[in-house]
């Protein structure tokens, strides 16, 4: 009966050697790899730093101008340029100006990162079934695991600081765009993709003439919710020394403050809402030779 | 004259997991049927061996699974056959490597399609450049061109619009040009007129004729429509089931089906719309006739008929295009033939 009641699992002493092995192979491979792979990140520490100061050090009403300017690029209406701008004035009114710089520095490196290798991953799982079985449930796995399960190798790997932070949001926030790259390229109309190859085009003039401007509207969503993602993880990666929006919320947390917490966590909300809109009209707006609107 | 520009030899296609397994069985007589219900493999094509002479308008039909369309996409090897070879002016498309195969694609070979398979998110004017940009050609050139073609086909003015703006006859005519504007020897053209209503089909076949009277190309012509095979064929093949069953002018084919299916499949056609009155005329004079009316060889028995009737004569002179007389027709003989295309259509 023994055997029924109690699950038949591993010996306790072994459990306790299999992890130690474990722990101890990877803090070997840190202290042989560690400062190696932290140089190799050094570059991109130095950007975000010097990023991260750009906007801090450039007057307040130059980066309202730009933010104003974006926002009305990318969506061309009054309403969602006008709300932006009030967003950033009302959170820089409330004493979070500088935090919101700090967050806007490393959500919007995050993205380039995450755009820079996503979409290449994605046109990649487009072309073969075999790499999208085999980048399927690796995703899987980076959008579902607990973001704290993978900052402890991050940490012991890179200390706490800007780039552990950065690549926390990123292999959050990649999944999305890999996804959605992907899916776009395969929803190609056949027929289209036949005529270029009919007029005899390549792999890569149909690649970049054909494939991904057709797949940009969700290629778009997918950098939507790439950037919703990141942002979502502010609060965590502040948990290793990333600063912006997500250390007050934390400070918030432990001390129970709850005016600190709310305003803080509502400024993340205004930044999210300002950046979807802007990214989704934007999205809207290239795809508008879709629409037979005016049909002669 | 009659140069052959594509060439097709014993050209099978096997659609399925192993066609070259289950070829052997195709070579044995196995049909499609059994094909699929035994092996498990679709009998696309079987066996075709057909000449496509230059400048003619060769019309390639058969019904829905007939192979007609898969044919069409060995020509310029959108689909790799199982067996058989393909020559284009006597260079073996299948011995082309890619690089080859799209230079013969861009310059060789321009494509029309049946659901239009225009670029959507490029302007009209861009889609009917398109060919020009894959070959490379600059922007001046392209812009010059794609303008040319389009106002050839009817569309100048609406160079900026996107596709979906406009109707379905008139995304065609952006295929037509984007095709014509390519200079490719070759035109394929997929079922191009098929998605379109009956008036705008009409249309776009006189336009495809007219341009053809002064352009000259291989057309290669893909259809399900006797009609419109009738009308704009110099040439038609008729595929079954993935076989060829007759290959000749429509007069050939209405004169002397191949076999039943091609009989039924005739039947229903207005005979004195497509015979011409060079296959019903005589070397004999008739005798005892007195008022006699023109026409030319190339017109079809129902405008002879109508000439006759019109002009109250009793018998027809044939003429060449050059004015010689070639034969007669007398009233009996056009009785007759008008007479057996009435019973075969009530057949």
């Amino acid at each position: 009966m023994e055997f029924l009641e109690e699950f038949p699992s591993m010996g306790r002493s072994d459990l306790r050697d299999l992890k130690k092995m474990i722990d101890g192979g990877f803090r070997e491979f840190t202290r042989s790899y560690g400062e190696a792979i932290e140089g190799f990140f050094d570059p991109l520490l130095g950007f975000m730093v010097w990023f991260e100061k750009l906007l801090l050090s450039t007057p307040w009403p130059i980066i309202i101008l730009i933010i104003g300017g974006i926002a009305w690029l990318g969506s061309k209406s009054i309403k969602v340029t006008v709300g932006s701008v009030l967003s950033f004035l009302v959170i820089g009114y409330f004493g979070m100006w500088e935090d919101l710089m700090s967050t806007l520095a490393i959500i919007s490196v995050a993205t380039v990162l995450c755009i820079s290798l996503g979409i290449p991953l994605g046109v990649m799982m487009a072309r073969s079934n075999r790499v999208q079985a085999v980048v399927t449930p690796v995703l899987d796995i980076m959008q579902t695991i607990p973001a704290f399960v993978y900052l402890i190798p991050v940490v012991m790997l890179l200390g706490i600081g800007k780039v552990p932070g950065l690549i926390a949001v990123s292999i959050y926030a990649i999944p999305p765009i890999v996804r959605l790259t992907n899916l776009g390229i395969r929803l190609v109309e056949k027929e289209a993709l036949e005529a270029a190859d009919a007029f005899g085009a390549s792999y890569l003039q149909k690649l970049f003439g054909v494939q991904i401007p057709l797949a940009l509207p969700n290629i778009f969503a997918g950098i939507n919710q790439t950037i919703m993602m990141a942002l979502s993880m502010v609060v965590i990666a502040s948990m290793i020394g990333v600063a912006g929006l997500g250390v007050p919320v934390l400070r918030a947390i432990s001390n129970q403050y709850l005016a600190l917490g709310l305003m803080n966590g509502l400024a993340i909300v205004a930044l999210a809402i300002i950046f979807d809109r802007v990214s989704q009209s934007y999205g809207t707006r290239i795809q508008k030779h879709r629409q037979g609107g005016d049909h002669v | 004259m009659s140069d052959i520009k594509i060439r097709i030899k014993n050209l099978s296609k096997i659609f399925g997991a192993r066609p070259e397994s289950v070829l052997k069985y195709v070579e044995q007589g196995m049909d499609k049927e059994q094909l699929l219900e035994k092996h498990q493999h679709i009998l696309g094509l079987h066996d075709i061996n057909l000449a496509l002479e230059n400048k003619n308008i060769e019309v390639i039909m058969g019904l829905s699974g007939s192979g007609k369309s898969t044919l069409i996409r060995h020509i310029n090897r959108l689909i790799e056959p199982t067996a058989g070879s393909i020559e284009v002016d006597g260079e073996d498309v299948l011995k082309m490597n890619s690089k080859q195969l799209r230079h013969f694609r861009q310059s060789k070979t321009a494509m029309v399609f049946q659901k239009f398979a225009l670029m959507p998110h490029h302007t009209v004017i861009d889609n009917a450049g398109f060919g020009l940009k894959m070959q490379g050609k600059d922007k001046a050139f392209i812009d010059e061109h794609a303008r040319k073609w389009l106002d050839r086909v009817g569309l100048t003015g609406f160079e900026n619009h996107y596709p979906a703006q406009l109707s379905g006859g008139m995304q065609q005519r952006v295929g037509l040009a984007r095709a014509l504007a390519c200079d490719a020897d070759i035109l394929m053209m997929d079922e191009a007129f098929s998605a379109l209503d009956p008036l705008i089909r009409s249309d776009m076949q006189d336009l495809l004729l007219e341009l053809q009277q002064e352009l000259h190309k291989t057309i290669v012509f893909i259809t399900h429509d006797l009609d419109e095979a009738l009308k704009i064929g110099d040439r038609i093949a008729i595929l079954n089931g993935g076989r060829l069953v007759q290959h000749g002018s429509p007069q050939e084919i209405l004169l002397n089906p191949a076999d039943d299916y091609v009989e039924r499949f005739v039947a229903d056609v207005n005979r004195t719309q497509v015979l011409l009155a060079k296959s019903i005329m005589v070397d004999e004079k008739p005798q005892d006739q007195t008022q006699s009316v023109t026409c030319q060889e190339d017109e079809t028995v129902h405008t002879v008929l109508h000439t006759l009737l019109s002009e109250d004569g009793s018998y027809v002179v044939v003429e060449d295009s050059e004015g010689r007389k070639v034969g007669y027709i007398d009233k009996e003989t056009l009785a007759d033939t008008v007479f057996q295309s009435e019973q075969k259509s009530a057949a």
